[in-house]
């Protein structure tokens, strides 16, 4: 991890009507790290992140990602990130082939790059004998790793996921973190939700969200020293009981 | 007499070309008022037992009753008698809060006023909404009115998939909390989770993976039938240790468990002295520990 910014938010802010649903909130994130994003259903995460993605238009304050401003370069942003989103986002009707070469497509890959990643992607993944497999008949947790792999295809500076593990089986859930320490490793940054608190033992950092602020900030070791707590679970469980606001 | 009792249940589909076996050769029981748990990941035919245990669906072979009536002959019974949550959300969007009770009481020749004793716990959280739409309601509320949608008409038996996925972990606390005071009622209830740290919250569960069922027994159960030495290992760079301890050939498995990694050796007499001389790390701490429930599902998954 290094002391590159490569998320910075000042004071971001959602209104909807006269809903607040992201107050004010304020943190970096730097390069390589992984970040975890928590907070109980109906927090504000999930807001905050497609503020993040250049998916929807901030109220006020000040965001940079990727190094570029969030409110007036929003299109490039969404160039040089990656996405995957909690419902599961490959086309089940076609092949796994077919899906890297769509999404190598339209991330702006040419035939040459889409070529390597396409061998690099099946022999690391070891989907070399699924290649014409059409996706929907794959189990879960492939289509996870492959849904990940396409989200970085394009070698984002940042990824995003919103509850990649979720109805994962608990040895393929190791092996997508393992893919997420490896992308981490390479210098990508991961941003990601879940609600397993082991998994947010994972990270490097974690925020914790309540009504739509970002009500605790810092390492798992960190916080678990702040909250006087023996796991992120308890820690999380104190916070998110504070919320007024009720469930999303 | 089992509230449930499923005997060597098969389910085949045809997807186009393929056929996909959603369960092999299932058998289960549950007692009355006994809250049993199906755990097990997406794919491992969890819904397709409760499509079978409601009578939505009939299995290719074997047998299935609920309150002493079978799945096929006595559909109709079933029917009557059983409370269905399904995993997605399946009201009336258009209806409001209070229509949809009335809707589903009206369904079993009953009415709100008559089990509201049965439904106030949860139906009081959303009572204060009833005039909205259930379209409108937020995850949470829509999670109670299905609740209370299943139970309007005092079943004997509820079947709830997946009630909690997608939910943070303060409202899935909470929704449990819910069902062990269903179960003082004298409700069977049958509940499916993906989440492994709900199994303890159950009175018996069945750990079920790709159709099979791995194991059937409490969850101290399961986890007094680990049988082998587990140790978790903590060190300041976590990557590096479970790199390092996959390496080595003592190790028969290293998963990441939170804060640790939980480890078992080949040789159940293993020395972690060894172990800890020839990692040489400056900060090491090793620890003998119990198995979770999570724990055995991996390794029943392994061995199988």
């Amino acid at each position: 991890m290094s002391e590159e910014k490569v998320i910075s938010v000042k004071d971001l802010t959602k209104q909807f009507g006269s809903f607040t649903a992201v107050d004010h909130i304020t943190f970096d994130v730097y390069k390589g790290e992984i970040f975890g994003f928590l907070g109980a259903n109906g927090a504000g995460k999930t807001t905050a992140m497609r503020m993040l993605c250049g998916l929807s238009f901030p109220t006020s304050g000040r965001a940079t990602v990727a190094g570029l401003d969030l409110f007036k370069e929003a299109e490039v942003i969404k160039r040089r990130i990656g996405y995957m989103s909690q419902k599961f986002s490959l086309y089940e009707d076609l092949a796994v082939k077919e899906n890297i070469r769509f999404y190598g497509g339209i991330y702006g890959l040419t035939d040459r790059q889409i070529k390597t990643k396409m061998e690099y992607l099946l022999h690391q993944l070891k989907l070399e004998d699924k290649a014409n497999t059409l996706v929907r008949s794959l189990p879960l947790g492939w289509k996870q790793k492959l849904s990940f792999s396409v989200a970085m295809l394009h070698e984002p500076q940042i990824v995003f996921l919103d509850e990649p593990t979720g109805g994962v089986d608990p040895i393929t859930r190791r092996e997508f973190w393992n893919l997420i320490y490896q992308a981490a490793a390479g210098g990508t940054t991961v941003f990601v939700t879940t609600h397993y608190m082991d998994e947010a033992e994972y990270c490097n950092r974690v925020s914790i969200m309540v009504d739509g602020r970002v009500d605790a900030l810092g390492s798992p070791d960190e916080l678990k020293r702040q909250f006087h707590a023996e796991d992120m679970g308890q820690v999380f469980l104190q916070l998110a009981r504070k919320a007024v606001r009720s469930a999303d | 007499m089992k509230a449930v009792v499923v005997n060597s249940v098969a389910k085949t589909f045809k997807a186009e070309k393929a056929v996909v076996t959603a369960l092999h050769d299932v058998s289960f029981e549950a007692a009355q008022g006994e809250l049993f748990g199906l755990i097990g990941p997406d794919g491992a035919g969890k819904t397709t037992l409760f499509r079978i245990l409601t009578t939505l669906m009939i299995a290719d072979k074997g047998t299935a009753s609920v309150d002493g009536f079978d799945v096929v002959k006595d559909f109709k019974e079933i029917r009557k008698r059983v409370g269905y949550m399904p995993g997605r959300f399946s009201l009336y969007q258009d209806l409001t809060v209070s229509e949809n009770l009335a809707f589903f009481a009206t369904l079993f020749n009953t009415s709100i006023e008559e089990n509201y004793d049965l439904v106030k716990g949860i139906y009081s959280q959303i009572e204060r909404f009833k005039d909205r739409k259930a379209g409108a309601l937020s995850g949470g509320m829509k999670q109670k009115l299905a609740l209370s949608c299943a139970l309007i008409h005092r079943p004997s038996v509820l079947f709830l998939d997946e009630p909690t996925t997608g939910v943070d972990a303060v409202s899935r606390k909470e929704f449990w909390e819910l069902l062990r005071d269903l179960q003082k009622q004298n409700i069977t209830i049958v509940v499916s989770t993906p989440y492994m740290d709900e199994a303890s919250l159950c009175d018996r569960v069945a750990l079920i993976q790709e159709g099979r069922i791995l194991d059937i027994d409490s969850p101290t159960g399961i986890t007094k039938k680990f049988g082998k030495t587990l140790w978790a290992f903590k060190a300041d760079d976590m990557y590096k240790l479970m790199m390092d301890l996959e390496a080595m050939p003592e190790v028969r498995s290293c998963f990441p468990f939170g804060s640790e990694h939980h480890v078992l050796f080949n040789d159940p007499n293993q020395s972690t002295d060894a172990i800890v001389k020839k990692l040489n790390y400056v900060n090491l701490s090793v620890q003998k520990i119990e198995p979770s429930i999570e724990d055995c599902f991996m390794d029943l998954m392994r061995s199988k």
